[in-house]
């Protein structure tokens, strides 16, 4: 531009490092990370071990169960949670019609991977919401952390992930429960903050200690706020299962990145369809759960 | 159990991240006003001295925003204060550590909330064992006394209920109950009464001085209406922007008010049942004559002896029978319905 005559070289092209020494840096980065999950492949091989024996199993159970034993615990859970027939019909009706197309198979391992992203998820962010609510140091040093692993693009940390365990199901059950854990954890946070202070009072005149208030007051009443972190936490985990799938997660997830190579519009949207019938069916569950949970709750003065 | 007094001293709560700094210049007399628009602390309280009698009912007064609520919560320490002690038993219990004052708040205290704090997931009656649930008290055995004191306050048949099922009058009774039920010695009541209707709330204050009659706690009551106050305080102290402006007994307050400010909290009160005979009665001229009437009554008694007897005339005698003193009706009833300021003047 003409204007750069006039300015010092220095103002007009920004001063980048040099191509050569970004190289270096990142090759050495990069190998030095490689070098460090090298060494420690057993250690990690061995921590993910028992997940890996989780998801096997849990996958087996639900494939090789009798589709109609499957149904009926399904609709029994749905029924229990919700206490709403149109959600239970709709789940038999969705459920039959998925088996129809074929795709019962894969939607079992689907459920089964779900189920163990929501188990871990709710595992480890309860805690970690817990902790948080507690401690004002402790909020304002995990919400950017967060924060990065909602905005991430998950395919960047599938690399690190994908370095670390391999290709898998537990590398893409820890990509999924790193996308799916953030709202658990804020919505715990929030939900124990949000307990009324009222009634945190009276539960301290009565001499509470941490652990009664907690398990007394703030759990039962976070409660609700809590359970729309848990649906929170099955509908991301449910929409990362395609992404997961790039690493090694059979199912539906699976079936949708085939269509998606060879252009199989029709077998795109089967799969797509099923993973939107069991959305809503968690969705509509846990929600409705959720309500009933939070009947009593709500504190009406006078 | 032998209650214990409360000795509140020196007593100052500015409210705000820097509170403790302006102690000092609150104490060289900075105002609450002037300490809000200037700082943007709030002064809650203020050069609190108050001994609350052991075994006694102490009220306190105020109108809204004077620092009851606050006054109340330094006593089981919800709020700490800036400077100041409260003594319990000699122990203050603003330097308890966390588990000292945790078993102090189990086993010596127990509060009703202005606004109720029932816990909403839970029923009425566990919300009533709440206070002996946390001491460790067997189920068996809490519930039943919780039952007890459920009944007393006319909630039989709502155990099973939840808070928010119930109406606002409801509520504070099972506050009441659950404060009751935990059997302290000191009973915190934050107009522990102002959400009930006339009848029940009459019943309640009846429920405490029976109480008192025969387990003699430390209460401290908040209330807005003198009437209450003058039933069941043994002492009443009355707070404006934080500040105690006059303790003493009912008679005391309604017989010298300190200010403007009380003279218009006592103005529209039934002098008849706060006024004790003595206070009005002339030296004894002669032989006792009329109705004898015993030291300690309040003029509205006298009254209605007076007119049952027929008579216009009575004599006041002490606990001994002794004549100490002689009535007239007429000077009875000016001192019912005239300021009794003038009275003591005129005399
Ligand atoms: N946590 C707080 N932070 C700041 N100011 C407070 C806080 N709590 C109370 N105050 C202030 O302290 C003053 C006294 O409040 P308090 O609740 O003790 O009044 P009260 O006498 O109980 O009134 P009411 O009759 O309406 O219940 C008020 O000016 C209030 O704004
Ligand atoms: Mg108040």
């Amino acid at each position: 531009m003409a204007i750069c005559s006039y300015l010092p070289d220095l103002l007009c092209k920004f001063p980048a490092i040099d191509d050569t020494t970004i190289r270096m840096a990142r090759k050495s980065v990069d190998d030095g990370f490689k070098a460090l999950v090298r060494e420690y492949v057993n250690i990690i091989d061995a921590l993910v071990q028992p997940l890996q024996w989780f998801l096997n199993y849990l996958e087996k159970l639900f494939v090789s169960s009798p589709w109609i034993i499957i149904l009926a615990v399904m609709v029994a859970i749905v029924y229990y949670g919700s206490r709403d027939m149109r959600i239970t019909i709709g789940t038999i009706v969705s459920m039959l019609l998925i088996g129809f197309v074929g795709l019962w198979n894969d939607t079992m391992v689907t459920l089964a991977m779900v189920t163990v992203c929501t188990f871990i998820a709710i595992i480890v962010g309860l805690p970690i919401g817990i902790l948080m609510a507690r401690s004002e140091r402790a909020q304002s040093i995990i919400n950017p952390i967060l924060d990065v692993m909602q905005t991430m693009p998950s395919f960047v940390y599938l690399i690190p992930v994908v370095m670390i365990f391999g290709i898998g199901k537990v590398p893409g059950l820890i990509a999924v429960v790193i996308y799916a854990v953030p709202p658990m954890i804020r919505l715990t946070n929030l939900g124990i903050r949000l307990v009324d202070k009222e009634v945190l009072e009276a539960a301290d005149a009565f001499g509470s200690s941490p652990w009664q208030r907690l398990k007394n007051v703030q759990m039962p009443l976070a409660l609700p706020t809590i359970m729309a972190g848990i649906n929170q936490t099955i509908m991301m985990s449910l929409a990362m299962v395609v992404v997961a799938s790039m690493v090694g997660v059979g199912g539906l997830g699976r079936n949708v990145l085939q269509a998606i190579n060879n252009q199989f519009f029709t077998v795109g949207f089967f799969n797509g369809f099923a993973l939107v019938a069991i959305a809503i069916i968690f969705d509509r569950t846990s929600q409705a759960y959720g309500k009933r949970l939070q009947k009593h709750s709500e504190v009406i003065h006078g | 159990m032998a209650s214990h007094a409360i000795e509140v001293k020196n007593l100052y709560k500015i409210f705000g991240p820097r509170g403790r700094d302006f102690v000092d210049q609150v104490k060289a007399g900075l105002g609450k006003t002037e300490l809000n628009e200037k700082h943007g602390h709030v002064l809650g309280l203020q050069d609190i001295n108050i001994s609350m009698p052991a075994g006694g009912v102490m009220v306190v007064m105020g109108l809204s925003g004077s620092g009851k609520s606050t006054l109340i919560r330094h006593i089981n320490r919800l709020i700490d204060p800036t400077a100041g002690e409260v003594l319990y038993d000699g122990v203050d219990v603003c330097k308890m550590n966390e588990n000292d004052l945790r078993e102090f708040r189990r086993h010596k205290t127990a509060m009703v909330f202005q606004k109720f704090a029932l816990l909403p997931h839970r029923t009425i009656i566990e919300n009533t064992v709440y206070g002996l649930e946390i001491q460790g008290v067997p189920m068996e055995e809490s519930r039943k006394r919780a039952q007890g004191w459920i009944e007393r306050v006319g909630l039989k048949g709502f155990e099973n209920h939840y808070p928010n099922q119930l109406s606002g009058g409801m509520q504070q009774r099972v506050g009441l109950a659950r404060a009751l039920t935990n059997d302290a010695d000191i009973l915190l009541m934050d107009e522990a009464y102002s959400a009930l209707d006339p009848l029940i709330r009459v019943d309640m204050q009846t429920v405490l001085l029976d109480l008192q009659k025969e387990l003699k706690k430390t209460v401290v009551f908040i209330t807005h209406d003198l009437d209450e106050a003058l039933r069941l305080g043994d002492k009443i102290a009355i707070l404006r922007d934080g500040k105690v402006i006059q303790q003493g007994t009912g008679q005391e307050i309604v017989l010298k008010p300190a200010d403007e400010y009380i003279t218009a909290f006592v103005k529209e009160v039934n002098r008849g049942r706060v006024i004790n005979v003595e206070t009005i009665m002339k030296p004894l001229s002669g032989n006792p004559e009329g109705v004898p009437v015993t030291v300690g009554t309040v003029l509205e008694s006298a009254a209605r002896l007076m007119t049952l007897a027929n008579q216009t005339i009575a004599h006041v005698v002490d606990a001994n029978g002794r004549p100490v003193g002689s009535l007239d009706l007429r000077t009875l009833i000016s001192a019912m319905v005239t300021p009794i300021g003038h009275e003591l003047q005129a005399a």
